[in-house]
């Protein structure tokens, strides 16, 4: 009965969103252009700013014709869009909702659970297997997609309601496409016969707690920045791109970047002590899936200030909204069709992999058309000097579209030269080399920036406000080559960019008084400073990582870094589905306590697949990495060890990055409860 | 006018990706890694002996004008034992076989030859790797088919097991 009921949901939730869409589109047709209410009040907001010279003008143009206020048969179905909306979003969770119970109860009667799960399995494992596969996946997607819809419809009060009934217009259109999907080629919800005795389980890498969280993080972020594309879509449908529209986009923006922040962080770190490889990043086509929109929406979130604040970048702002989910939808096709290999690929089915890319060729291209078509009429806001806020911000997005299109092309490479007739494969030294100098270039601009005043700056006084940065920097690569000669010169550099960094990005505060200062500053201090510190640990772990692999008996010291771990020996373990050969090793640093770790190789009943229980030790400077392998002949263990000197840094600037993401969505919030239009031109 | 035309840009780039996406869709790609040699000469490499008291292994024995098969294989690899049989078959056909041990140790080779048969005329020690990395080998068990002028003809990845027996002979044979 749940899995009929889910179906059924999921066919109304579609249905309203085909209602969403129709109404939306009468009610413009209706209605076309609503009266400009905010026009005067921007005007005024650019001259106050200083930039009054011709080019500023408010990009609303009232149309000549229909009658200011439309008609009454216009707002009537205007009122109904966000009803509709939002009840799309609750059905469409009810449905996710049933799909989790069915999971929960182990129901094998449903083809998905049967293929998936398992009734010997923890209970935190069922929950998790939901979304553990391609159509539980697609249907959190949809569901995260929904539910975005369904959050604007409710709060979202300060968007112009034609610009705001476009949105969600543009919503319902993709949602449909993906409601498609779902109901025709990906039916979480089809019935099995027979109902099988037992169900084939989960794979054991994601039989993780990691797992349980992870995916709906990101897919909040990476489903959720949906609303940037529907909200430059519904602004390009009725003109109205302009500071005021930046101001309502920004805090969904922001709510969506700190969730694909997190989930990266968390995916990352997942991936370092699951895989068992000592790596953080792989470069794996799903991982650049999640960060190329990530990097888009970060460019995002800047050129939205500089639009919100200047009037500035607004085409560009309109085409950075349609790139971040593009590269969303983008990513999730090339992981559903399975075109690219990726340990993520849960299914390789070209059907459906044609179905998303139609999907993709209507959604984006229709975007881009309407871009092109509209965009020429949105005119530039107030000029800026070279040296300027702006400028570093223009500078910032500039940067950040380099790493995106060298990560995109690094991504696809794979097609192009399996189109040109053979297979190569692109891997991390590829993507270290061409990536790594524009980020660490991006990180300095990051460091300048903040200290530039809007419009013009002079460069003198830049310099002054950059010395203590740049000495840090200096000081900092002078120690590193003395210290530790021989490193790797994208290390080197990464180690003397951070503390530089560092110093900067708290520079703000500086004889601020901080009971007054706003929380989106805090916010933008503390995102920048977790650049730093992730930097320090990505380029501290790729210059001072130590490896040792040994073949060990038990009783034998091994040295790693400067550890000296002794082997105890091996000892059967066994869990609620997975029997292991867990090893005792006891770690100590000089004459300090000795740590004791406990690696597992296990085995998983259902499906039998062994996997590799790395044991993590930490300590406040980096963390001690063993891995077991087999045993050989000779009764001797394959001991993988690693020390990574400050890597934990790496997820702790993840962490920073998005509390600074969080402090300043609370900041906008709090202000625009206050009711506060302008911006602090800080 | 100008202007016009870049923002336009987007799309053609866009189209560019649709079109070679729905290539690669329609192409479904030989996930296999290939090694870029084949049809390329074997590179030059003279290994030592693995075992004290027999011969290594030299890229100029392989341009003798006999072809050969070369195994790249180590003792600690367990897919090699599955494979041990059907190497000692194709050696009892009268193929000549070379092997590659990779990061092995000779007492160890040893019991692994004596244990799962030995059909190799000779065998190189690969202590670091470098010769299987210039093959344009990912790993243990591969073997290849090198013509009588040191051409590499054909790859196997993963074990040799029965079913691939006719594969490597027709190989062998069209090496000739």
């Amino acid at each position: 009965m749940i899995a009929e009921a889910g179906l059924a949901l999921l066919w109304l939730a579609a249905a309203l969103s085909l209602l969403q869409l129709v109404l939306g589109w009468a009610a413009l047709r209706e209605n076309p252009i609503l009266p400009v209410r905010e026009a005067d009040g921007e005007g005024d907001r650019v001259k106050r700013g200083g930039g009054a010279n011709g080019l500023s003008m408010p990009l609303h143009q009232p149309a000549a014709g229909p009658p200011p206020h439309g008609s009454a048969a216009g707002r009537t179905l205007m009122n109904f869009v966000r009803p509709v909306a939002v009840a799309q979003g609750v059905l469409a969770g009810l449905a996710f909702l049933a799909l989790i119970q069915l999971f929960l109860r182990t129901d094998l009667s449903v083809q998905l659970v049967a293929a998936n799960s398992h009734s010997a399995k923890p209970w935190l494992y069922k929950f998790a297997g939901a979304w553990g596969n391609h159509e539980g996946s697609m249907l959190l997607w949809v569901t995260v997609l929904a539910l975005a819809g369904a959050a604007v419809a409710l709060f979202e009060r300060r968007l112009r309601q034609d610009t705001l009934i476009a949105t969600l217009a543009a919503q319902a259109a993709i949602g449909l496409g993906f409601y498609a999907f779902l109901l025709f080629a990906s039916n979480p919800f089809t019935r099995l016969s027979p109902v099988p005795v037992e169900g084939n389980g989960l794979n054991p890498l994601l039989q993780d707690p990691g797992l349980a969280f992870h995916p709906p993080t990101l897919y909040f972020g990476y489903v959720g920045i949906s609303i940037a594309f529907s909200f430059a879509v519904g602004a390009l449908v009725t003109r109205d791109v302009g500071p005021a529209f930046a101001r309502a986009m920004r805090p969904w923006v922001l709510g969506a970047w700190i969730f694909l922040t997190l989930g990266i962080t968390a995916g990352s770190y997942w991936a370092y002590y699951e895989l068992g490889w000592g790596g953080w990043w792989f470069w794996d086509p799903v991982e650049n899936a999640s960060l190329m929109p990530w990097l888009a929406a970060t460019a995002l979130l800047h050129s939205v200030t500089v639009l919100a604040t200047r009037a500035g970048l607004r085409a560009w702002t309109i085409m950075l909204a349609v790139v971040a989910f593009s590269m969303s939808m983008i990513g999730t096709f090339l992981v559903r069709s399975g075109i690219l290999t990726s340990v993520h690929a849960f299914a390789v089915d070209p059907l459906r992999g044609a179905f998303i890319l139609v999907l993709l060729a209507f959604y984006i291209g229709g975007a881009l058309i309407l871009f092109g078509l509209r965009v020429r009429h949105v005119k530039e806001g107030a000029a800026f000097e070279i040296v300027s806020r702006e400028a570093a911000l223009v500078a910032n997005n500039l940067l950040l579209s380099v790493v995106l299109g060298l990560v995109f092309v690094g991504t696809l490479y794979p097609l192009v030269t399996q189109a040109l007739g053979h297979e190569i494969s692109v891997g991390p030294p590829y993507f270290n080399a061409v990536a790594g100098p524009v980020a660490l270039v991006l990180a300095a601009m990051m460091a300048i920036g903040p200290m530039l005043r809007w419009r013009r700056d002079a460069l003198k006084a830049l310099a002054g406000r950059i010395a203590i940065p740049v000495l840090l920097s200096a000081a900092a690569l002078l120690a590193v080559v003395i210290f530790a000669p021989g490193i790797g010169w994208l290390p080197l550099f990464g180690l003397a960019v951070a503390p530089g960094v560092a110093a900067a990005s708290v520079a703000p505060l500086w004889r601020r008084n901080l009971r007054r200062t706003p929380f989106f500053i805090f916010g933008m201090v503390i995102a920048h400073f977790g650049i730093a510190v992730a930097l320090a640990g990505m380029a501290s772990e790729s210059a001072f990582t130590r490896e040792t692999l040994v073949a060990a008996r038990p009783g034998q010291i091994v040295g790693v870094g400067p550890f000296s771990v002794r082997f105890l020996g091996v000892t059967p373990v066994a869990g609620p589905n997975w029997t292991a050969i867990e090893a005792e090793l006891q770690a100590r640093r000089g004459g300090g306590a000795p740590a004791v770790l406990r690696p597992q190789a296990r085995l998983f009943s259902s499906p039998p697949t062994p996997t590799n229980e790395a044991a993590i030790g930490t300590w406040w400077d980096g963390q001690l990495y063993i891995a077991i392998g087999e045993e050989d002949a000779e009764g001797r263990w394959q001991l993988r060890l690693w020390w990574k000197p400050f890597v934990t840094l790496i997820w702790l600037g993840g962490g920073l990055i998005a509390l600074g993401g969080l402090l300043a969505l609370i900041g906008r919030l709090r202000r625009e409860r206050r009711g506060h239009p302008e911006e602090a031109a800080a | 006018m100008k202007r016009r035309l870049v923002l336009w840009l987007p799309l053609a780039a866009f189209a560019i990706f649709l079109a070679l996406v729905a290539a690669g869709l329609y192409a479904p790609p030989d996930r296999a890694v290939r090694s870029r040699l084949i049809g390329q000469a074997v590179p030059d490499f003279d290994l030592a002996p693995g075992m004290p008291g027999r011969p290594g292994l030299a890229s100029a024995t392989l341009r003798q004008g006999q072809p050969h098969l070369v195994n790249v294989f180590a003792s600690w690899c367990v897919p090699c034992r599955i494979e041990a049989p059907q190497l000692d078959a194709l050696a009892r056909r009268g193929i000549p076989i070379g092997g590659i041990a990779v990061r092995d140790r000779p007492q160890d080779l040893a019991r692994f030859l004596a244990t799962y048969g030995d059909p190799f005329r000779a065998i190189g020690a690969d202590t670091d790797r470098r010769v299987q990395m210039e093959l344009g080998s990912a790993g243990v068990p591969e073997t290849f088919v090198v013509d009588g002028r040191g051409i590499i003809r054909h790859q196997h990845i993963g074990a040799i097991m029965p079913q691939d027996m006719a594969a490597i002979i027709a190989a062998f044979e069209a090496a000739r």
